[in-house]
């Protein structure tokens, strides 16, 4: 007994669902419509309702073995080919192998009178048979509205209504309803009383004429979903809704580095360059070298075998490769090897989401293991501050989620702040390379320095870097008195180095000779008193002996006259004896 | 009725509205009429379309017309022909053009109308 309502609330919290098959949708429906039940769309005139019912019964009859029944009540079935033909639908062949059913309605007010009772059992009829002809599993009714303008007895159509989703409930198809957006409402009619399942929200709007078009899951009963507008984009493969802004901060960090494509840049970036799947800004104004930068990256990644996608706002892709050839870079063999694409658009050329989307897709059709996105700031362009920031946030989460390195690169305009972008999104890049104009002595230099870079220990030297037909070169730093030096001023502080070494090194020389100088007169000095020192010696030694000399003399003299007296001659003897 | 004065003189029918409506009850007296109600199943708002309907010809079309019933529950596919979605819808298949009327006939007077067999208000 205990076991069983959990058991039962944990089978009832799965909602049956069923696959769109459309990029996006299932994700944020957290795995598609409600099986079994009718979903509501909604949305203003042109806004895509139609294509993304039809897409999913192709979906569902080419990718889900669902046969699906398209009943139409504004268009005929040779339109509605025609207008999905261009999304590579084939729905003449889809109808020949019995997978999918279109059915065109009409109702046409000038043919029909009302007198008395009635009620929608031929509809009903008709889809059943309709469905029951070809096993439909999938049904849309695109859209039903028209009854409305068809026959007037309102009362009859909303019980009949009613009765007709509980009728496709118990049929137990995956229904798409869809209706005209009304004022203050979700639907013109008030179909979403009757359709409480599921609606979403289809809008197309038009900022700073931009038009950008969004889908909202309004409600979506028993399951979770995600509530935001999601930007989503009709072309050439259907509809795609990018459910970036569901994305968390949650993904794979690497501990990967890669090279920038500059050595000694690496070497300012804790030695190693950047870590993979990380995003780095450069930012800088005009001339600066920011593309010439990114080119070493794309250099560098391909280098590494790496699928590299360069989106350029400014450049076609042959000006791009023309000028990096004059940096030295050849990156023409990188795109006909497959490694490099590039992209360019004009930023007001679309609207944002339509940008987001088309780098979305090309990342995900490229595989792109690194992205530049040159410049950033140009996406201002295609719309608001607000929506610019956002998107550029989404874009990086999105690049990050999968793990690729993104660069980027913005344009400082003069007067403003540099480390500033006009893009407001320096605090979620991971590393940010500062490119600034130097002018001193009449001249300006090029000088870079990281203002940040996460996980290492960079480089806090601001330095000088030139731009050669061999690439860019970072020079040795030359930190004079008045901070880092550069172009001639740094020319002639080497000079007046060098100048003042040689001097100094003059002076030693000097000083050294001069100790010697000493020194030899040091020793000639006492040489000198060593000599008068032997001249005192010599004297002294001269009177020494004289005076022995004289002292024996005196007594020899003393002997003879001590002889000659004739008195103690033993004694004298014995002296004399000792002295000789 | 606005929409009256759009719909295009029957091409096979010299009867103009206004002939219609000189003619008094619209007794047209050549005129072959093809009727085709739709029910589905015998239910009692068929069954009173029916009556209806039957009563409305002998009163106005005696002699010249003909009913055709097509039930939908035994001929689903035959919903489509004549786009019928509320059921019972009265199809007049000739004089042309087309007119449809949906319910249960029990206004006689606006079936009239809708048949064109009295001139609108």
């Amino acid at each position: 007994m205990a076991k069983i309502p959990p058991k039962r609330s944990l089978a009832d919290s799965v909602l049956p669902k069923a696959p769109t098959g459309i990029q996006g949708l299932d994700e944020i429906t957290g795995g598609g419509l409600p099986r079994g039940r009718p979903t509501l769309i909604c949305g203003s005139a042109g806004c895509g309702k139609t294509l993304l019912s039809m897409e999913f019964i192709v979906r569902g009859a080419t990718q889900y073995g669902e046969p699906g029944l398209f009943m139409a009540f504004e268009e005929t079935p040779p339109e509605l080919a025609q207008n999905v033909r261009s999304l590579g639908f084939d729905l003449d062949e889809l109808v020949r192998k019995k997978k999918l059913l279109l059915d065109f309605v009409r109702v046409e007010r000038s043919e029909i009178d009302e007198t008395g009772d009635y009620d929608l059992e031929g509809l009903f009829i008709r889809l059943g048979a309709a469905i029951d002809s070809i096993g439909a599993k999938r049904v849309v009714l695109d859209t039903i509205e028209t009854l409305f303008s068809g026959l007037q007895n309102e009362g009859i159509l909303r019980a009949e209504l009613r009765r007709l989703f509980r009728w496709l409930k118990d049929k137990g198809v995956t229904a798409i309803i869809t209706g005209e957006r009304g004022d203050g409402t979700l639907t013109r009619r008030g179909l979403e009383e009757y359709v409480s399942d599921c609606v979403i929200l289809l809008d197309h709007r038009v900022t700073d004429q931009v038009s950008t078009r969004r889908l909202r899951i309004v409600k979506y009963r028993g399951t979770s979903h995600g509530t935001n507008e999601y930007p989503f984009l009709i072309d050439e493969e259907g509809f795609s809704v990018l459910p970036i802004t569901s994305v968390g901060s949650q993904f794979h960090v690497s501990n990967e580095r890669i090279s920038t494509g500059i050595p000694r840049l690496d070497t300012m970036l804790g030695g190693k360059g950047l870590y993979r799947g990380s995003t780095a800004l450069v930012s800088g104004t005009a001339g600066t070298g920011k593309t010439s930068l990114s080119a070493h990256f794309v250099n560098a990644t391909c280098s590494r075998g790496e699928r590299c996608l360069y989106y350029s706002f400014e450049e076609s892709p042959g000006q791009f490769i023309r000028n990096m050839r004059s940096v030295g870079l050849n990156l023409r063999k990188w795109v006909d090897e497959g490694l490099l694409q590039i992209h360019s658009s004009r930023a007001a050329l679309y609207g944002l989401e339509l940008h987001l989307t088309m780098i979305h897709k090309l990342v995900e059709k490229f595989r792109a293991r690194s992205v530049v996105l040159d410049p950033i700031g140009a996406l201002m362009g295609a719309g608001t501050q607000r929506d610019a920031n956002a998107m550029v946030v989404r874009l990086i989460d999105f690049l990050k989620v999968r793990g690729i390195t993104a660069f980027l690169t913005s344009l400082t305009t003069a007067g403003e702040a540099l480390e500033h972008t006009k893009v407001d999104i320096s605090s979620i890049v991971d590393t940010w390379i500062l490119l600034r104009d130097i002018e001193s002595g009449g001249e300006r230099s090029r000088a870079m320095y990281v203002l940040k870079s996460r996980g290492m220990p960079h480089s806090n030297q601001l330095r000088e870097f030139v731009v050669t037909s061999r690439g860019i070169d970072l020079l040795d730093v030359y930190v004079g008195p008045d901070g880092v030096l550069t172009g001639t001023a740094r020319l002639s502080l080497e000079a007046r180095e060098k100048a003042a070494l040689m001097a100094s090194q003059q002076e030693a020389e000097r000083k050294l000779r001069e100790r010697q100088r000493k020194r030899e007169a040091m020793e000639a000095k006492i040489q000198a008193m060593r000599k008068e020192f032997e001249v005192e010696d010599e004297e002294v030694g001269v009177l020494v002996s004289e005076e022995a000399a004289r002292t024996k003399q005196f007594v020899v003299d003393r002997e003879a006259m001590g002889r000659s007296r004739g008195a103690d001659a033993a004694e004298s003897t014995r002296t004399n004896g000792r002295i000789k | 009725m606005q929409k009256k004065g759009k719909t295009k003189p029957p091409k096979r029918s010299p009867l103009s509205l206004a002939e219609i409506a000189r003619n008094g009850e619209g007794k047209k007296i050549d005129e072959k009429w093809d009727l085709r109600l739709y029910i589905a199943g015998q239910t009692p708002r068929s069954l009173a379309a029916m009556s209806n309907l039957k009563s409305l010809c002998e009163e106005h079309l005696q002699g010249r017309y003909n009913i055709e019933v097509v039930d939908l529950v035994k001929h689903p596919q035959l919903a489509a022909g004549d786009e019928i979605l509320a059921i019972p819808t009265l199809v007049r298949k000739l004089p042309q053009p087309i007119r449809r009327i949906v319910g249960d006939l029990r206004d006689t007077e606006r079936a009239l109308v809708g048949l064109q067999l009295r001139p609108g208000k």
